[in-house]
């Protein structure tokens, strides 16, 4: 025994005389301390790695038996699902994991509004975290080109005509993104080298800053409270237990149940009644006619209703554009002096309960047709959606907020 | 001057112009990038003028044809869907066409050469959905949902926009602008040509 494990570590001594690995493991893992209080919000991090994760083996394998032309894209995605040997799971897996990794992050972000996440000094790392979102959009867009059914044509179609609403050069600028006058194989071709390399290739370098960025700052925690200021004698925070084996352990249950639930999903209701795959989409690409009823997949709706609410095609461009960026801007919005929720005022509690409620209604009535009442619903909602941060320098500076300890509680 | 003596402003300026060098070498090796999504030789040789057959086309009828990967369409209106052209005009935002939609042959009330052929490219003005041609009288799911006062024209059921006959906006929906009619001219009583008019191709 001792002299295998001396043999061990005289291997890694010689790798980490030639590269960081003892240091890059100590740093991240085995002496990387975290809040002790972490709770069930805290799993959706580590989740969303093993959806990316998921999501780059079973797209590598799809890859192999799809065709990005637009004679024989549709047509290879049922080869996939009849013909290629467990064909059908791999592609469930992607599809399922699209909609898994949205509900993951969009949990993972509720979480920073909950906690006050964003707040100095961990502005940067909310940033890096907006951008991962967007890319994720963009990658599930072009991603949803490439079935060729129904939905994703027309779907690509309503996205590359927003560029249109740009005065002036609009028209030119559509034309330049499609390749063509119209939707056709030239977009699905760029889409599939977007959605397959170019987009994945800067998600992942932004996610190893979002990790970086964090581990340079510290978790923040449900108390919200700084665990570095009070640290043990030998300079380790007093709160704090390092991320190897403690949270490791904790999040590999919460990898378990997230899998037994997708398990559930994959095999039993892979379609989720339209909301993941949505049934136009059974239906290949015809350029001349538009499904009675479209809408994109249920993680962009919101912002679909926003652009949906507003009677004008630039104004409703402009408000959607403004209803992402503003998420960007909560850290400077946000003026109230703790993080947390548990401290906070009755003033920002209502205020996220009504921009939460929103949020959802808004994704609701994207999926839904846009007449009467749902356009009335879909208007005040958007209001109350930009009001949450118009507002917020306001209402987070009136708020009557707690004490907030000293350590953790 | 000693050889040990560092001359800053040199050294600053030759930063600068090494940099400027540089910058431009990566503008002028991005452009090619750039330019090769546009539309290629062939996508642009395949949105060719198209010819078009109107002979089957009985009133009330709508055909639907494609000229550059976009519905085309050529709807026969009867004298009941002409007499609908008029009266509403200010329930539209443009009702006499003055935005350059149109070729300024069908600039006028029923846009187009011939009150009873009415020809538009059969895409929103709004996202680029196909709207549904939806006639008065008709009962179905969409007729259901315009209300008893409509009176024919197209419906998108993207986002909601409403044309008439004509092909014209009306107020209070998201589509800014009428469809838009594409230059074309008659070859013959019954023949079109879509994509080319008196004043040549597009």
């Amino acid at each position: 025994m001792s002299s295998r494990s001396g043999r061990r570590s005289r291997l890694l001594d010689w790798i980490d005389a030639r590269f960081p690995l003892s240091k890059l493991w100590n740093e991240h893992a085995a002496k990387y301390y975290a809040p002790k209080n972490f709770n069930f919000w805290y799993y959706f991090g580590s989740l969303a790695l093993l959806v990316l994760f998921i999501q780059i083996v079973t797209g590598i394998w799809l890859a192999m038996y799809y065709k990005p032309d637009a004679g024989q894209a549709f047509a290879s995605i049922e080869y996939i699902m009849r013909d290629v040997e467990w064909g059908w799971l791999i592609r469930y897996m992607h599809s399922t994991g699209a909609s898994a990794f949205f509900i993951v992050i969009y949990l993972h972000m509720f979480r920073a509004l909950l906690y006050g996440s964003y707040k100095r000094p961990r502005e940067l790392l909310w940033l890096i975290g907006m951008t991962l979102y967007f890319l994720l959009m963009a990658e599930a867009f072009f991603g949803y080109l490439l079935p060729w059914g129904q939905m994703s044509y027309w779907g690509a179609k309503v996205i590359t005509s927003l560029f249109g609403a740009i005065p002036v050069i609009g028209e030119d600028i559509a034309l330049w993104i499609r390749g063509d006058y119209e939707v056709s194989d030239a977009t699905l071709n760029r889409f599939y080298a977007f959605h397959v390399i170019a987009v994945p290739l800067v998600l992942i370098g932004m996610v190893v800053a979002h990790l970086l960025a964090l581990h340079e700052v510290g978790s923040n925690n449900p108390d919200g409270v700084e665990i570095k200021y009070r640290k043990d004698s030998k300079g380790m925070p007093l709160d704090g237990i390092p991320f190897h084996p403690y949270y490791t352990v904790k999040d590999l249950v919460g990898i378990v149940v997230f899998l037994i639930l997708f398990a559930l999903v994959v095999f039993f209701i892979p379609e989720m009644g339209g909301w993941f795959l949505e049934h136009n989409n059974f239906e290949p690409a015809n350029p001349i006619v538009t499904p009675e009823h479209i809408a994109p997949l249920w993680y962009l709706t919101p912002f679909y209703s926003i652009l949906r609410a507003i009677p004008d095609k630039l104004l409703g461009v402009l408000a959607m554009t403004l209803a992402m960026v503003a998420l960007f801007l909560i850290p400077w919005l946000d003026k109230s002096p703790v993080r947390s929720i548990r401290y906070r005022g009755p003033l920002y509690k209502t205020a996220l309960a009504l921009f939460t409620i929103s949020f959802i209604g808004l994704g609701y009535l994207g999926t839904q047709n846009p007449t009467g009442l749902y356009t009335l619903l879909a208007r005040i909602f958007s209001a109350l959606y930009f009001l949450f941060f118009l507002l917020m320098p306001f209402y987070t500076k009136w708020d009557k907020s707690k004490p907030v300890p000293e350590r953790l509680s | 001057m000693s050889d040990d003596e560092v001359d800053c402003k040199r050294r600053r300026f030759l930063t600068t112009a090494a940099s400027v060098v540089g910058g431009t070498g990566v503008v002028l090796a991005a452009t090619p990038f750039v330019a090769s999504l546009q539309p290629s030789a062939k996508t642009l040789a395949e949105g060719a003028p198209i010819e078009v057959d109107i002979s089957q086309l009985k009133p009330g009828q709508l055909m639907r044809a494609m000229w550059r990967r976009r519905p085309v369409w050529v709807l026969r209106r009867s004298e009941e869907a002409l007499a609908t052209l008029s009266g509403h005009q200010e329930e539209l935002i443009d009702p006499t066409s003055e935005e350059p939609q149109q070729p300024a042959y069908a600039a006028n009330n029923h846009r187009s050469i011939n009150p009873e052929y009415l020809v538009l490219i059969g895409t929103c003005t709004h996202l680029g959905c196909s709207p549904a041609y939806v006639p008065a009288g008709e009962s179905s799911e969409l007729s259901s949902q315009l209300g008893a006062n409509w009176r024919g024209g197209f419906f998108c059921p993207c986002h909601g926009s409403r044309f008439d006959l004509a092909g014209r906006v009306e107020k209070g929906f998201p589509a800014p602008s009428n469809l838009v009619v594409p230059p074309h001219r008659y070859l013959s009583a019954t023949r079109l040509v879509i994509g080319a008019d008196e004043k040549g191709v597009v």
